[in-house]
């Protein structure tokens, strides 16, 4: 359904935009200004003339978008007048620097989540429940078999994964940039890396460089994390038995792989919950721990925006809004719009999508920063 | 029950060989007796048996709970199986009061329970009623457990339990569970393991099946039904200009590849059986060759096909008949009349008792024809025989391989089979002595009209297809004739094909019949088939045999798909050797 006309948001093809700011949310394309709810790619796109963002995702942001972008950093929870409209981002609990972005004129109020989840993050500030008369909301995981147990119970299980093959390497294979760190800070809550546990300094955890390329901007935030060093700095040949990999999705199958014998392989997403989806997969094991909210957290988030009006974007759209429409008598429907096949069109691995340039994982971090420069 | 599902997280967790087999290994070595034939059993496949339709388990799941009836079938849409989804909802559907009473004493749960006792008691206990008590008995069988432990509960109710794990795997287990050979193994579970109904003494009864099975070599004789396990081909692909196989044509036994079941006929101890391939015991199928196994001597035990083959016909019948005749418990005259079966045998397995499977393949079809044509069986039977012997073709030499295969449609064969004289019958599919070289299929270029989501491993994903061939030839700038459908489709893509085509149908769906999508006819895919059949049916007036995607023609554009005069052509040629579409233009 589209947007009714001389709302407060409305539907272009460049994405979300709002008159009254002159600004679009997460635009798919080049606009003058984008307000930018987190720095994955599918939110955060090149070219744009201005972005305003959470200032803890701003070194992401540059290093992916351009270290030249014209940048406007805001802290959660600040007021901002933009045009005819105040505009306020506030935490929402998906990665480093994740926002729900608040717009407010002519005394009608609307909030876009975009992606959030409502379980403990050690890597992130928790969801800040705000309220608006418009919620629009993602609904990647909007069925009810989807429902998180606690991050440190997956850790303490991704733990004992790793501990239990001390003559296997174990190669973990997370979305780059959030799932890795939030692993690796739960583990570093378990007590990973400390002297005397798994991953101590002499036997830490060795990372893909897409992923190394992300950690600086998390230990700059402050995020305890455990230490790690890039793979490709191991002399060749040195044993990497007993030694835990992360790496992205994308380096199953790939060259990079080479360099392991015989490893045990598993995936973090909450896509895993689901046995065909593990088994499609091709790794041996699947660890359910997702970055987006589930079934209970999605109505329970709609509930607190206490919003007459709730538009439904991503994932199972249709189903979300139903069920608030005729289970939750809330006034419900799905945005229309070409949300999903934003994605990179891969449903499945929708989480992070695959939209960053392919050179970013070709080789230990290099690439990464030449696409960089590619971009500036 | 717990240990059994834990084995069944570990399978499913594990992916190598070495790993899956030692956690099988350690599961038999320590589990009880009678849990162990039990899971045995499951691991073979070879509980089918559906105790509870998935529908009824889904009506149970959703009384009395919120969640409305549609949104349980999005989640089914989603995941793919009716088990895995009640097992993901049922945290959230289970009424609080069933968590337990209300004066604190919440009622065990039944995971502590012997799998034995789950299988033999517990679950066809529960399948034995009806309406609410029904309900109320599988909800105490859920109560309590875990999605892992729901999700075994659940398969094992709807039945087809399958834990993935290949047979072969299973076997070196065992073996070195119990030091026994493979092979051995493999046929003393031929036939299944007899673990007794619900009755008081089943587990005592599949202690015993476990213990027979792992007792030591010889001394141990087993049920006089117990089939051997079947010697398996492989497909030979010659490359042109060098002989196919290893050796002068002369050290190789040519038959024709019948297309009808593979069989078993056993004579043993005054009774026959016969046994299909996948160890279904089809006597009642099959009145005509039980009576005509009589007439073999005591311990005899052939391999060959049974076909249906009409009285004086000079080939056999089409698949499409002996597919009257499977399945049904007692075929009435009309249908014994119409489609009469014949056991076409290529092989002695048995002979006076005594096992011949060690001994060559060429002494083994010397005494064979022997038997059917001196001994008391061809005599009897009436006129062509019911027990007939699949004859010898000759090969003089590797250069005539091919204008004999091509001959193999005329016969009403799909191919040949082609045995090295100096072979052993050996178990399972082996490389190098038994090989098929089938003739090639038949191929149409069709055009995808309907797309459906898989189930299991393709859930979530439109993988089941259905293909049309166009009425008449389309003409540019006429209105376009109507596409009729006459396939349907599963295999032959990979993962990334199977990707791509979905993304492609979800945005060029055109309409949606519940589960399936009409697409834009668009996209065109040159099918494989075995063999076409005409159809009263079918609305095309044709029935494929085992259809498959041979290849995605994305460099053709739909209106250069196939007709259905191009299909009847080929139904009209019987002989109709390779492709009708690819003729270059």
């Amino acid at each position: 359904m589209p947007l009714p006309p001389g709302s407060l948001l409305e539907l272009t093809p460049q994405g979300l935009y709002c008159p009254a700011a002159a600004a679009w949310i997460d635009p798919w394309r080049p606009v003058p200004r984008a307000l930018i709810s987190h720095a994955h790619a599918d939110h955060a796109r090149p070219g744009c003339g201005e972005y305003w963002a959470i200032g803890s995702s701003e070194g992401i942001l540059r290093r992916r978008l351009g270290a030249a972008i014209r940048l406007l950093p805001v802290e959660y929870g600040q007021l901002h007048r933009i045009g005819d409209a105040r505009v306020s981002f506030h935490s929402a609990g998906h990665v480093l620097g994740s926002a729900q972005i608040r717009l407010e004129a002519g005394g009608e109020s609307w909030l876009v989540s975009g992606d959030y989840k409502r379980c403990a993050d050690p890597s992130c500030a928790p969801f800040e429940p705000v309220g608006a008369d418009v919620f629009i909301t993602e609904a990647t995981f909007g069925l009810p078999i989807y429902r998180w147990r606690d991050g440190a119970a997956v850790a303490a299980e991704i733990l004992a994964w790793w501990q239990g093959a001390p003559e296997q390497t174990s190669i973990l294979f997370c979305y780059a940039f959030g799932k890795a760190q939030r692993v690796l800070a739960e583990l570093a809550a378990l007590g990973v890396g400390q002297p005397g546990q798994p991953g101590a300094e002499g036997r830490e955890i060795l990372l893909h460089g897409a992923v190394q390329a992300l950690m600086e901007p998390y230990r700059q935030a402050g995020v305890v994390l455990p230490p790690a060093r890039p793979v490709s700095e191991l002399p060749r040949g040195e044993s990497l038995a007993g030694r835990l990999v992360i790496a992205p999705p994308a380096a199953q199958g790939s060259p990079w792989m080479r360099r392991f014998k015989q490893p045990q392989t598993a995936f973090v997403s909450g896509w895993m919950a689901v046995r065909g989806a593990r088994r499609r997969r091709g790794t041996e094991r699947g660890f359910v721990l997702s970055d987006h909210a589930d079934w209970p957290g999605l109505l329970q988030s709609v509930r607190q925006s206490g919003a007459r009006q709730v538009y439904v974007t991503h994932g199972n759209s249709d189903g979300l809004a139903r069920y608030l429409r005729e289970v939750e008598a809330i006034s419900a429907e799905p945005l229309e719009g070409d949300f999903n096949a934003q994605r990179g069109g891969e449903r499945l691995d929708g989480e992070e999508p695959a939209a960053q340039p392919a050179a970013t994982l070709s080789k230990d971090g290099e690439g990464a920063r030449a696409s960089v420069t590619g971009a500036s | 029950m717990r240990r059994f599902t834990a084995l069944f997280g570990e399978l499913d967790a594990r992916s190598g060989t070495t790993a899956r087999v030692e956690t099988l290994a350690a599961y038999f070595a320590t589990a009880d007796p009678a849990d162990a034939a039990w899971a045995l059993h499951l691991l073979l496949g070879k509980q089918r048996r559906r105790l509870i339709t998935g529908r009824r388990l889904r009506q149970i799941a959703l009384e009395g709970s919120a969640l409305p009836e549609w949104l349980f079938d999005d989640c089914y849409a989603h995941v793919g199986d009716t088990a895995e989804t009640i097992a993901l909802l049922w945290q959230q559907l289970e009424p609080e009061t069933s968590h337990g009473t209300a004066d604190g004493d919440p009622e065990e749960s039944l995971l502590d329970q012997p799998l034995h006792r789950w299988l033999g008691e517990l679950l066809p206990a529960a399948a034995a009623l009806e309406g609410a008590e029904q309900a109320q008995a599988v909800r105490r069988l859920w109560q309590g457990l875990e999605p892992g432990a729901l999700l075994v509960a659940n398969k094992l109710l709807t039945g087809g339990f399958r834990l993935g794990v290949a047979q072969g795997l299973v076997l070196r287990a065992l073996s070195q569970v119990s030091g026994l050979e493979p092979a051995l193994l493999a046929h003393r579970l031929m036939g299944g393991l007899q673990l007794g109904g619900p009755q008081r003494d089943s587990a005592q009864s599949s202690a015993a099946a476990w213990n027979a099975l792992l007792a030591p070599a010889g001394g141990v004789d087993g049920p006089i039904s117990r089939p051997y396990p079947f010697c398996l081909a492989s497909p030979v692909e010659p490359e042109p200009g060098a002989p196919p196989l290893p050796g002068p044509a002369s050290d190789w036994l040519v038959e024709w590849k019948w297309d009808g079941i593979r069989g078993q006929l056993i004579r043993r101890g005054g009774e026959g059986f016969l046994w299909s391939r996948g160890e279904e015991l089809i006597n009642a199928a099959f009145p005509e060759l039980i009576a005509a196994a009589g007439a073999l001597p005591c311990g005899t035990v052939l391999d060959g096909e049974v076909l249906v083959w009409p009285e004086g016909a000079e080939r056999p019948a089409p698949f499409a008949q002996l597919q009257r005749r499977l399945g049904r418990r007692a075929p009435g005259r009309a249908l014994l009349a119409e489609a009469p079966a014949v056991f076409m045998a290529y092989d002695l397995l048995e002979r006076d008792g005594e096992d011949w499977r060690p001994r060559p393949l060429s002494q083994r079809r010397a005494a064979l024809d022997c038997l059917l044509h001196g001994a008391p069986a061809a005599a009897t039977a009436p006129e062509a025989g019911l027990l007939r012997l699949s004859p010898l073709l000759s090969l003089p030499a590797w250069d005539s391989l091919e204008s004999l295969r091509q001959q193999a449609r005329a016969a009403g064969a799909e191919g040949l089979m082609l045995k090295a004289a100096a072979s052993p019958y050996r178990v399972g599919r082996r490389r190098g002595d038994w090989w098929k070289h089938k003739l090639e299929p038949l191929r149409l270029d069709a055009v995808l009209v309907y797309a459906q989501a898989g189930s299991g491993r393709r859930a979530n994903l439109f993988t089941d297809y259905t293909f049309a061939l166009w009425s008449e030839p389309p003409r540019p700038g006429e209105p376009a004739p109507a596409l009729v459908t006459f396939a349907k489709a599963y295999s032959g893509l990979d993962d990334g094909a199977i990707a791509e085509l979905d993304r492609w149908i979800r945005s060029h769906t055109i309409d949606r019949f519940g589960p399936v999508r009409a697409v834009e006819p668009l996209q065109v895919f040159e099918l494989a088939f075995e063999g076409l059949q005409p159809s009263r049916r079918h609305r095309s007036g044709i029935a494929v045999r085992f259809p498959r995607i041979a290849r995605w023609r994305r460099d053709k554009p739909a209106q250069e798909a196939d007709t259905l005069a191009s299909a009847l052509a080929l139904l009209q040629s019987p002989e109709a050797p390779e492709a009708s579409g690819d003729v270059a233009p």
